[in-house]
This record gives structure tokens, sequence and C-alpha cells, in this order.
């Protein structure tokens, strides 16, 4: 059936700010399906609130609406647009329950909008529990006993009947959030609790639990016509008990007979052929391993993370095709983008074996929960491939940029059996090195297995690797067993450290013996059909399948998998990167690992290598393509901390050089180089012992801010008050100090924190903009929001930025983009925080809102044009007055039990989402409701303050119940609000046992909107008691501000959209 | 230990042994399927060739007591990438390696399978041997060369005789020139009452059971191979229904003077698209062929082509236009209640409803 013709303009909805449970996959989804659209030609209208992704680039659709994901700003984009039809199933669950939504509400049919690719009934049906129990009974396909419930007791009683364990899964709700097992009624009492409160719809299902069966996925895609093929079946390492975003997950499946395999994937095609989808669509199955026995566990009627998996397992561009899909076209008439020789119609067949591996934010949150369970918790993931599993697997090891390069994790060498032990029981994110530890030191495949129920498959495989590490530690420098080796993906730093030798010896050993790695193709089809899919992998075998040309090329490098500091705003540099050294007639070649992202999309480049992110493997693409030179400035830290080695192995780092890099990372250096440029920093030094810092803080005074050096986004870095603070930390931090890596000891100024984005060419330097925090420094400037214009600084202020900002960039030397930020103290005093020497979380944002391509231009600066001679003035550009941009964090507390949720130095937030309009309250007010706040004209504020915030939160208490919202307070603060004549309501403190309802209680009930709480230093009390309070506001999904500046933001917000009274009396005064 | 693989065009690959020293001359064909390597080792319709499996990984759930589409493997070798020991499966007892050598068939693992399966695509199928490392190369190319080309294979896998697979339905006499056990399944599964006859049977024995109808088997090899069979086969049509698959679809094409040539490289893997003429329903299917339909040969035929591969447009099915006769180039999928056996089912009891009220 050709494509329809009786619509011509699309609604295409996005996913929003990047959480866990939904992030760059989307925007890998959301970009191809506008691209796909608008190739069949038709008018693409998006709306998305996430300004970081390359899906909202305005080039991406006819008009970008970086607008919130809610009802009333969708419905006011219907009203002006008039779309024919809408499309929210490439948005992940946050686009389908925008449809749901919107159906709801009527406009669709009012306006004659019609539902593309995943209609209502189908998305109810996959959706909504009991709709779908139902559905599969009439297929006849099992599902685990279950039952809905709407309270807790009712969860009580039915497990009285169905028996223990169970799980328990809130209804509508991203990524499994809110889930979770019970073992137990007080178990049972407490997930439910929770998971009722976080479902929209108040509804969860409680579930005979399956843990232990093996975990099955396939992503399937049916036509119009009812064509239904399987593009990619996926086997999870980790048995059922392990939400998929959260395990180690294989391709295709590897312990299942063909007669498994056809049973599940028939039941997969039924399945959507039953919801009667056309587009991709995902089901999850459990395999009892020891029969025929399986049951459906979960069905996504929509593109996915793991559909974004399939895609770039298999090459088959899934959201692209779901598209066309999706308006009418069918799989047989839409040629493979792959082979171009064969259709669509196929399934493709694979020879390489994939592994995806979760990347986990808990660097950053050490004190988080660690088990994995059915809430998602990963940020991101990586993947790789290879011809052997152990390849496959160990080049995923090396890929997630935990600081292993092997299965093999120093932290837990001091640990015991039993630790280890409970780790591989409890599904600690880290239990496959705990694993691999037990294994080596004789623990056996069965008991390991009895302990975590993992496939004998899998651990028998890592046994393989154990049994090479004997081999290798027999065979010091000796060229076979290196082959061997390498061909099962050990790595040359790896195997480096066991033969006592340096990496590079090992490089040059290979070399000399001729043990380089070829590269194959992914092209859908095992190797049947011809294809020129830019797409390639390496591998240890015979024959070479990437053929350099002869172009000028350079190569990119990416910035691996999304985590908390370096997220999909990174991808979205790189890919500008390469489409300008496209344009600019270079052959453009990417290194990438991240499945998810847009940048690891085969078209978007020239070459495709999906690699990890190390030396080795990055030296053996440039060793083979030759390449001009290397960027490495828009593949975040990932990127820019290869530069050095790779430079020691003869490679040009195009840009900004190694030495100007140095100048702004190394503090030496760095604070030598502001000197010479008369440019003020905080004062401070550098320290490898507790007791130097000791002595440096008490130079420069407290409170200090210490922090390792060579940081990413902020990483354990904090704001100490006095010596006792500083020796907790330097204990904490001392694994990490290093003479390359000492501790960073700065005197902590109390300012406003300002931030740049600037392009240099080497001699001259232009500023798209200059952008203010809304919290004052301390604050990770990654979870502040962020405004453009700034709002509250000095023209001469500003001028002061400007200034620095150009001499930095021109006295550092950088080409290309870099990012700078600045302090503002009480007397208008500037300093210098940071210099990064390179592209930045802002750069999208800025670009965007400023209609700057920075990107572009600091290419084509690296390529050696001068900004002149691109037609850019240098210096600082005009602000744009007439409009408000807002960059408002967004974060995934709900999803990391036991993270506090407090702001500081330490960067929280998993994505952003931007708020514009006419004047700065608007502005706020979209970029909060974006950032997933309500913000409701009436309703209570709680306050919960420290001592030395009092005064300040007083005026903000004031100004709360001026235009009419309800005050709460704990014992302390609500005294001293009444001493100031307030209305305040008791919150009791946690422990209290007195009539009034405790703090938490006031938080469950959902009697607040909001809750504001500051940090006491002074008793340990408080700060446990403030612990729970944000904690339990996060868990039930309310706004808990613990910065006065933000709390005074939303003020400003609130002021605007109520009303004040005020008496004639008082006019006149 | 290690093994070397020498292909008819002279190149040598250089691997490690398993399986048995069992080295026969056999065509080297790639099979695209993930899953399923006991099956296709154990299928008859491998006979006389050498198999590789494109996806490195095989070995993985090992071999189990229930999934053998023939109890006799008829392969003359197996090439992989990855030769994986340590199983893992619920059902499983050997591992493929012990397979092998149980069964006498040579094996050679940790070659480039994907270097060989482009050498394939783009100079076609060829002939090849697995040789000890120390072997005279020049002596196996010569082997390789002089051995002459297997024209068999079908007398080698059919059924030696008679036998009956009882039930209570309809009559069918199923034609083995080489049949899956799946087949049989599938068959038995519709409650039909079978009896499978030698490859040779002629019609005069096939009709003495009575048959409601007659279901010609895959096999081995060229069709032009066995005349006998495409005569007998010619002298059914008109006198009871007849359902061919795979090299039994082929028989009745040639019975109807169309003709067959050798495919390049084949199809051989699970996911090959056809399309369903009739209505232009896609439908992805398991093949396992070298040979195929003259699509051009068909038009001076009492036949017509009801399938077709989406990808090279190749003959994947054909019906007769006056008798219920067709043919399908894939394996049928299973009774899932539309099956192409279950058509079958239904026209053999029209048309016994039509003698009846003859």
């Amino acid at each position: 059936m050709p494509r329809r013709d009786d619509i011509k303009k699309i609604l295409v909805i996005g996913s929003g700010p990047i959480v866990i449970g939904q992030a760059a996959e989307f925007d890998y989804a959301g970009t191809q399906a506008c691209q796909s659209l608008r190739e069949e030609g038709y008018e693409v209208i998006l709306i998305n609130s996430n300004p970081a992704t390359i899906m909202t680039d305005s080039v991406v659709a006819d008009q970008v609406y970086i607008e919130p994901i809610t009802l009333d700003f969708a419905k006011r984009v219907i009203y002006k647009e008039r779309p024919d039809a809408i499309l929210g199933s490439l948005g992940g669950q946050t686009g389908l329950n925008l449809v749901v939504e919107l159906a709801e509400d009527g406009i669709l049919e009012e306006y004659g909008v019609e539902i593309l690719g995943t209609d209502l009934h189908a998305i109810q049906k996959a959706e909504d529990r009991e709709l779908f129990r139902s559905l599969m009974n009439e297929i006849n396909e099992p599902v685990p006993q279950s039952d809905i419930v709407h309270t807790v007791d009712q969860a009580v009683e039915y497990c009285r009947q169905l028996g223990y364990p169970v799980v328990v899964r809130p209804a509508y709700t991203l990524g499994g959030t809110g889930g979770g097992f019970a073992d137990n009624e007080e178990e049972l009492r407490k997930v439910c609790d929770a998971g009722l409160k976080i479902s929209p719809v108040h509804q969860c299902l409680i579930e005979q639990s399956i843990a232990g069966y093996k975990e099955i996925e396939y992503e399937v895609m049916r036509d119009s016509n009812d064509n239904s093929i399987v593009i990619c079946s996926m086997e999870n390492v980790d048995p059922v008990g392990v939400h998929t975003g959260d395990s180690i997950v294989v391709a295709p499946v590897q312990t299942l007979t063909d007669r498994e395999n056809s049973m599940l994937s028939s039941a997969a095609l039924k399945i959507i052929r039953a919801l009667g989808i056309c587009g991709g669509c995902n089901v999850q199955l459990a395999l009892d391993p020891k029969s025929f026995k399986y049951f459906v566990i979960e069905v996504n009627p929509r593109v996915s993370r793991s559909s974004a998996l399939a895609s770039k397992a298999t090459g088959y561009p899934i959201a692209r095709i779901s598209a066309k899909l999706a308006v009418g076209l069918t799989l047989d008439e839409i040629l493979n983008p792959v082979t171009k020789t064969s259709y669509a119609c196929f399934e493709p067949t694979i020879d390489y074996v994939v592994a995806k591996f979760p990347r986990f934010p808990f660097d950053k949150f050490p004190n988080a929960d660690r088990h994995l369970g059915t809430q998602m918790k990963a940020t991101g993931e990586i993947m790789s491939i290879g011809r052997t599993f152990e390849e496959a697997f160990l080049k995923g090891v090396r890929s997630l940029e935990m600081k292993v390069d092997h299965l093999f994790l120093q932290d837990l060498e001091d640990k015991s059996r039993e630790e280890l032990f409970e780790m591989i029981r409890t599904n600690s994110d880290l239990r496959i090195f705990a694993i691999a530890k037990v294994m080596r030191e004789g623990t056996t495949v069965e008991e390991i297995h009895k302990a975590c129920k993992i496939d004998p498959f899998f651990l028998m495989h890592l046994t393989r690797i154990f049994r090479l590490e004997k081999e290798m530690a027999e065979h010091p420098m000796d060229p076979e067993t290196l082959r061997t080796l390498k061909k099962n993906g050990f790595s040359d730093s790896m195997i480096a450290k066991a033969w006592n030798t340096s990496a590079k010896a090992i490089y040059e050993l290979r070399h000399a013996n001729n043990i380089i790695p070829v590269y194959k193709m992914v092209d859908t089809c095992a190797g049947e059909f011809q294809s020129a899919t830019p797409y390639f992998y390496s591998t240890y075998e015979q024959e070479n399948e990437s053929v350099p040309s002869n172009n000028r090329k350079i190569v990119v490098l990416g910035s691996g998998p999304i985590r908390i500091g370096q997220g999909v705003e990174f991808d979205y540099a790189t890919v500008h990167c390469v489409e300008t050294l496209r344009h600019a007639g270079y052959e453009a070649i990417i290194v990438n690992n991240n499945p998810e992202t847009v940048s690891t999309d085969f078209t978007i480049s020239d070459k495709l290598y999906f690699e990890p992110l190390t030396t080795e493997d990055v030296m053996e693409v440039i060793d083979l393509e030759k390449p001009e030179g290397v960027i490495v400035q828009f593949g975040g830290q990932t990127a820019i901390n290869l530069a050095a080695s790779l430079a020691d192995h003869g490679v040009k780092i195009l840009g900004t050089s190694l030495e100007s890099i140095d100048l702004a990372e190394d503090r030496h250096e760095f604070e030598a180089m502001l000197h010479k440029l008369d440019i003020p920093q905080p004062k401070g030094e550098t320290a490898l012992t507790v007791e130097e810092a000791l002595d440096i803080a008490g130079r420069i005074g407290y409170p200090v801010l210490v922090r390792p050096s060579y940081v990413l986004g902020g990483r354990a870095m904090q704001i100490v008050h006095n010596d006792d603070e500083l020796r907790i930390y330097m204990a904490n931090a001392v694994k990490e100090i290093s003479h390359d890596a000492p501790i960073l000891v700065d005197k902590y100024i109390v300012g406003k924190e300002l931030e740049i984005d600037a392009i240099a060419d080497g001699k001259h330097v232009y500023i798209p903009g200059v952008m203010e925090h809304i919290e004052r420094a301390g604050v990770h400037s990654g979870d502040s929001i962020s405004v453009y214009p700034t709002q509250t600084i000095s023209q001469e202020v500003k001028n002061t930025i400007i200034d620095y900002a150009t001499r930095i960039g021109e006295g550092f030397g950088f080409i290309g983009l870099y990012n700078i930020q600045f302090i503002v103290d009480a007397n208008d005093q500037v300093y210098v925080l940071e210099v990064n020497p390179r592209s930045s979380r802002t750069v999208p944002f800025l670009s965007k809102i400023t209609g700057v391509p920075m990107s572009h231009i600091a290419t084509m600066a690296v390529l050696g044009h001068s900004l002149e001679e691109q037609g850019v003035t240098p210096g600082y550009r005009p602000e744009d007055q007439d409009r408000v941009f807002v960059k408002a964090p967004v974060f995934s507390f709900a999803k990391l039990r036991s993270v506090d949720t407090v702001l500081g130095p330490e960067m929280k937030s998993t994505g952003e989402a931007l708020g514009s309009d006419i004047n700065l309250e608007k502005a706020l007010y979209k970029a909060l409701v974006a950032a997933g706040i309500k913000v409701p004209a009436h309703g209570n504020i709680l306050f919960t303050i420290a001592d030395r915030d009092k005064q300040e939160a007083l005026e903000l208490a004031n100004r709360a119940a001026n235009i009419g919202y309800g005050l709460y307070a704990t014992p302390g603060t609500a005294k001293f609000l009444r001493e100031h004549g307030l209305f305040v309501h008791d919150a009791a403190k946690i422990e209290e046992n007195s009539n009034v309802p405790t703090v938490v209680d006031i938080i469950r009930a959902g009697k607040v909107n909001y809750v504001v709480n500051t940090m006491s230093s002074t008793s340990r009390k408080n700060e446990d008691d403030g612990f729970i309070i944000r904690r339990v506001a996060s868990e039930n999904n309310i706004f808990c501000m613990t910065a006065l500046d933000t709390a005074n933001a939303l003020m400003k917000v609130l002021e605007s959209i109520s009303f004040s009274m005020i008496s004639m009396n008082e006019l006149g005064k | 230990m290690d093994r070397l693989l020498v292909l008819e065009d002279g190149s040598v690959w250089n691997g490690k042994a398993f399986g048995s020293d069992n080295f026969k001359v056999g065509e080297l064909v790639f099979n695209t399927a993930m899953t399923g390597y006991q099956e296709i080792l154990t299928d008859s319709s491998y006979c006389g060739q050498i198999v590789m499996m494109t996806y490195p990984l095989i070995g993985n759930y090992g071999i189990n007591r229930d999934d053998w589409e023939n109890l006799v493997p008829s392969v003359f070798g197996l090439v992989v990438k990855d030769l994986c020991e340590d199983y893992s499966n619920w059902r499983a007892n050997s591992s493929l390696n012990d397979f092998c050598k149980q069964e006498n068939i040579a094996g050679i693992y940790d070659v480039d399978t994907r270097a060989i399966t482009r050498r394939i695509r783009d100079k076609g199928v060829m002939r090849c041997m697995m040789c000890n490392a120390d072997a005279n190369i020049d002596e196996v190319l010569e082997t390789i060369r002089n051995t002459p080309e297997m024209h068999d294979q079908v007398q080698q896998v059919s059924a030696p005789r008679i036998y009956s697979v009882p039930n209570r339905g309809l009559k069918v006499v199923v034609m083995d020139f080489g049949s899956k056990l799946s087949i049989i399944r599938d068959l038995s599964a519709l409650n039909l009452d079978i009896v499978v006859v030698p490859w040779n049977t002629d019609v005069n024995t096939i009709m003495s059971f009575c048959p409601d109808g007659v279901v010609l088997t895959d096999g081995p090899g060229d069709p032009t191979d066995i005349p006998e069979a495409v005569e007998t086969v010619r002298q059914l049509i008109g006198q009871v229904p007849m359902f061919g698959i795979c090299l039994g679809h082929q028989l009745i094409s040639l019975a109807c003077g169309a003709k067959t040539y050798k495919l390049k490289f084949g199809h051989r893997g699970s996911n090959h698209p056809v399309v369903h003429l009739s209505d232009g329903h896609v439908e992805i299917t398991s093949q396992n062929h070298g040979y195929a339909v003259d699509v051009d040969s068909l038009a001076n035929t009492d036949l017509v082509m009801t399938h077709k591969a989406l990808n090279d447009g190749s003959c994947e099915g054909v019906a007769h236009k006056t008798h219920p006769v067709f043919g399908l180039q894939f394996q049928p999928t299973s009774n899932d209640g539309t099956g192409s056996f279950v058509e079958f089912v239904r026209v053999m009891s029209e048309e016994k409803e039509n003698k009846k009220n003859a």
C-alpha cells in the first residue's frame, strides 16, 4: 500500500528531558522518525522540551516547538498548527501518555487529528494491566497470575491467597518506576504504597514472581498488511528480576534451541498482530530454564530503549521504518536501507555477538541502594560487538569507562567471599566483577548459578576467560598466546599489567607479529547480500572489510555511555561536528560505543566504528584509516582524556592542542596562566595528603571547596566548613589521589554563578552568550536553573566576563569550543572557577536559543578557517531581549533509592528541559512544568529551614502567604515564622509522638505541593531528618527545593500566576 | 589440534579440529539461521554438503534427544567460527563435538566464516574438503577436483522400505526423498494416517493405498537426478491431490514441463521473505535449497506461480491450473491453524467430498 495522501501534517511527540528509563534512545528514534516522514513528503511538527537533543534542531522538523510535553501545551500546538495526525509511539512512555491524555481530552476528535502507529486501543491494551491480561487470555498467551489493586490492603489480601514472593508494578510509569519485589507483607506494604503514589492512575499490579526465569526479548514490527517480522532477539544475562535496562543483554539469544526460540518469537508476533500496531513493538518474555513454560512479562507498543539497541545490533533502523509504516507503507515496499538490494520485509540475521552493558550512576551516588531490581537505575549503556562471546563481553567491560579494562575490579580485592556472594545473590550492580573474583578463586559454575540464577552458559564462558588468564600468566610476551588473548577480547592494557610492561609495548609486540584487528561490517544479513553500510566493528580474524579511502578524512571521538555529567549534549555536538566535516568535504569517521544515540546511526557519518573508546581501540582505527587527525573536543571528557595517549602514539589532535588542553586541566599550569593573564580565581592549592589539605584550608579560610582534579561533572566535589568535615572528605577521597590527580582545595566564594560557551580560532574569540544561574555558587552548574539573557548582573560585570573569556580564549590558544564558569561575589568581583577546553553541556541550549551553530563554527575553526573567514564577527553576540530562555535540570531521584536529593557541587541531574517566553516568570513556569514539576496557582508549601537560612526563608514565606499559599513548617521554622506574624500549620518532627501529623505524614498525604528544605550542619539529627524529608518528597513526586534561590524562582512564577491582596490604605505607603 | 579447510578455488583456511576426521569432499554451503544447528545437521537435504553456519557461536545449547530432522545425519561436514563445548540447555544431553564424533562428522572451527561466506556469495558454491594441518594441499585439491559430482543423494537418504505412521484421519502417502521428521510430525499432528514410501515407489503401489493425498517431501540435490520420480509425479497428477515441499515442489514443476536451475549460492536460512501472490502478504520462511524452478519456464505449463521470493524474485511456489496440486519451495510453517498443511487437509477433504458426490 502506498503512503497515505489524505494526511499532510503530522505532529510528532518527543520524549522530553532525559531521565532514568527514558534517555537518548528517543532522540535517536525521534530524529529518525522526523527525517523519515519528511522523506515521504509530510510536514512534520515536533513538540519536545529537551533542548539537548538533535531532534529539537530546527532543521529536523518543519516546525519545532521546545515546549513542555503536557496536555495544556500540546493543545496549544494543535490549535496553532492544526495537524492531520499525531504520532506518539516514537516519544517513549511520555509520547504515549500524552496521546492518551489528548484523546481523552477530546481535542483530537474535535480537530480531526488521527492517531498514527499505535492507536489508542492498542496503547490501552498494552499499558493497562487489566486490558492487557484479558487480551493475553483471548489469544492464549500465558501471563503470570496477578491482580490489580488500588489500595495497599487489597494487595495484602490478594497476596494471602497468592503467596510470596510477588512483584509490584505500578501502572503507567516509566521504566518500571516505583515497582519492586516483596518477600513478605511488610515489604509489600512499603513497595505497594510507593507504587500507588507514583502511578498516575493510582493502580498497581501484584504479580506472581517468576524471578530466576530467563528473560528474553523480541523486537517485532508489523505493517498495515499484517506482515509481521522479528527484527532481533535478545537474551538477558541476568534472569527475570533485574530490569532489562539494568541487565547485561546479549543478542541474539544464546541458550535457546530453535524450538524454544520459535515458540517465543511466534508469541511475540501473535501479540503485535493482536494489538494491531503499525510500527515497532517490544515483547518481553520469561522462559522457565527447565521446561517450555513461559510467560509474557511486558509489551511496549512503541519504539523503546531495546529497539534502539536492536537497531544498532542488527543495523535495521526500526524507528525510521516504523514511521513509514505509521503512514501506511508496507514492509515489502520499503528497501532495506542497509543492503539497498533487499527489502525491509525480512528478518535480520547477524554473524557476531552483541553485548550491552548498563552504565550506572553509582560513582556519583556511592550511598545509593546498588541492588538491581525491577526499578531501572542505569543512566546509559554501551554496546560491543565481537565474533566470540568473550570478545564482545570484554570489549563491553572496557567500554563502560569505570576505570576497568577487564573483568577485574580492584575495589573488590579486599572483599571476603561472604561479601562477594552477598553481592552476587542480591544483584549488586558490581556482581559481574564479584563473580569474576570468586570464579578466579575456584568457585564452581554451579555454586554461582545457584546464587544468582545466571545461566551456566554465560558463567562457563567467563570461565574460559579465567582459563586464558592463567595461560597468559604462563606465557609472558608469547605472540601466539597474545593472538589467542586478542581473539578473546583481552585489552592491551590488561595484558600489559599481567606481563609487567606497558600497553604501548603490547601494542608494538602485536604489530610486530601482525596481530592486528580486522573490521567486519554490520549488514543485517550475515554477508548473504552485498552491502555498503559504512558500519564496522573490530575483531581478530582473517579478512578485513573496511577499505580505507584516499579521501581527506578525520576521526571524531564520541562520548561513550550517557552518565550524569556527560549526557546527550555531547552527542549533539559530535553529530554537528561530523555534519560540518562532511559538508567541508572531509570523510568523517566516528568512533563511539553508545547504542542509544544519534551519532551511532550509520547514516550520520561516512564511517562508523562501533568500538570501545580506549587508546588501543581508537589507535587501531587510526592505523587503518590514517586520518589527518582526531577531533576530541566534542566527545566530552571521555574523548579529551584520550588526547594525551593518542598524541603519544603520534596522532595529531586537531583544534585545541594537547598543550592548551593541559593549560586548562592541569592545576598549576592553569593557575600560572590565569596569573599571567591577570584574571582572578578563588584562592586554592592542591593537596596530596590530609595534612596538606588541612594546612591549605587553614591558610585560605573555610568554607573551602574540595574536589579531585580531572573531574567529570563535579565528581566527588564538596563544600566543607571545618577541619572535621575536611578530614572525612580526604579519608574517602584518598584512594583516588595520586600525583597525576591530586585533590584541589579552593576558597568557596558565595556569589552568583555565570557561564559562557565560546569559540576561538587561535587568534580571535566569539562569545554567543552569557548564561546566568539561578542558584548561587555551590550548586553544580549542571543542576542549576540557567537563564539567558542574564537577568541580574550589571553591564559592567558582563563586560568583565566577556573580557576574561576573550583573554582566556586567546591566551590559552584555544581552537574550537571552550566553556568557562564564573563566580561574581557581593562586590561584583568576577572570578574564574574553571575552564573546559571542549564542548560543554550548554552548547546545544545556547546554540538553539541564539541560532548560532556553535559546533559548526567550532569545527570549521578546527579545520583552520578563521572566524573572520567564516563571516563571524569576533566578540560578544548582541543579546536578544524579546524572549527569555530558561534551562531547568531534571532529576531521576524517585528511581534511585537512598540518594540524597540535596543539591551541591556534585552533579545529580540526568537531563534538562527548556522553557522560553516573553519574560522570566513565564519562561521559568514553562521550564519547571517541562521538568515535571506541577505549578498550581493555589496550594501549600512546607518549610523546614536551617537556622542560618531562616531570615532569608521568611521573605519567601511572606510572599507565599501573600498570594494565598498555605504554610506548613517543622517546629523550629514554624516558631520563627509565627514570631514574624505568619499563619503556619504544624508539621511535627519525624519521631514525635504528638497528635499533630509529622512532616513525613504530611508529605505522604499529599497535603503540600512543595517542600523547601535547607541543610543544617548543626546537628546530625537534623541532617538525618532532612534526608528523610527529601527522600519522602521525591518518592511522592513532591518538588523539594534545597536551595533558597530555587524557591525564590518558584515564588516568582507563583506570584505571576496568582493574585495578591493589598488594601487601598496600604497603597500610599 | 589444527585442521585445514581447502576450497575448490585453492584457498586454504586454517582452523581447529572437532568432530571426527572423516574427511569427505562436499559442496560448501552457508546457512544464516542463528539457531537450529541440530536440525540443520540432521537434515537430509544437506546430504553431500559441508555446512557452514554464519552465526559464530555454535553448540551453545548442545544436542538433545528431540530435535532431530533425521536420526542418521547425512551432512558431510560442519564449519563454524566458535565451537561451544560448554553447552547449556535443560534438554541437552551431549555436546555438539561429541555428537559429531559419534556420528562421524568432520568439523572445523576458528576459521573466518564470514570471509568464506562472502567468497561463496561472490563466486558461488564450490566444493571443499577438510584435511589435517600437515596434509599436502595440492593432493587435497587434486582429490576435490577428481571427485565426481554426486547424483545419488536421494537414493542415500530416502526410506529404504515402506512404513506407516498410523492415525485415524485422512490417508496420505508421503514420498520420501529425504524427509525431515518435522514434516511427518506436522502431518501426524493433523491426525493424518501416513504411509511413507521410498522415492522410487511406482504409481500403482502408491495408489494401492487409496490415498486421499500425496505429499512429496524435501530432499537433497538436483531434482533432475531422479527422472523416475518426476515420471511418477507426472502420472499422479490428476489422480490424487498432491503437495510438494522443496525438492517435491521442484519435482511437480519438472513433471509439468517446467525447468529447474542451480542457484549461485542457494537459499539457506530462516529469514527468507516470500510474497503470497494472491494477496501480497509476505511470509518469513525457513529455506534450504540450492536449485530453483525457472520462473520463465512456467509459461507454457499447466502451472501458475503462487509465491515468489521478495529479494531475488525466484519461484517459491506453484499450483496446478486444473488439479489440486501445489508446491512450495520453503518449509511450511507449523500448525497454527493457517499453515500450508492445514490448507492441504482442506483440499483433500474437499476432493474426497467431491468424489463421494460424483
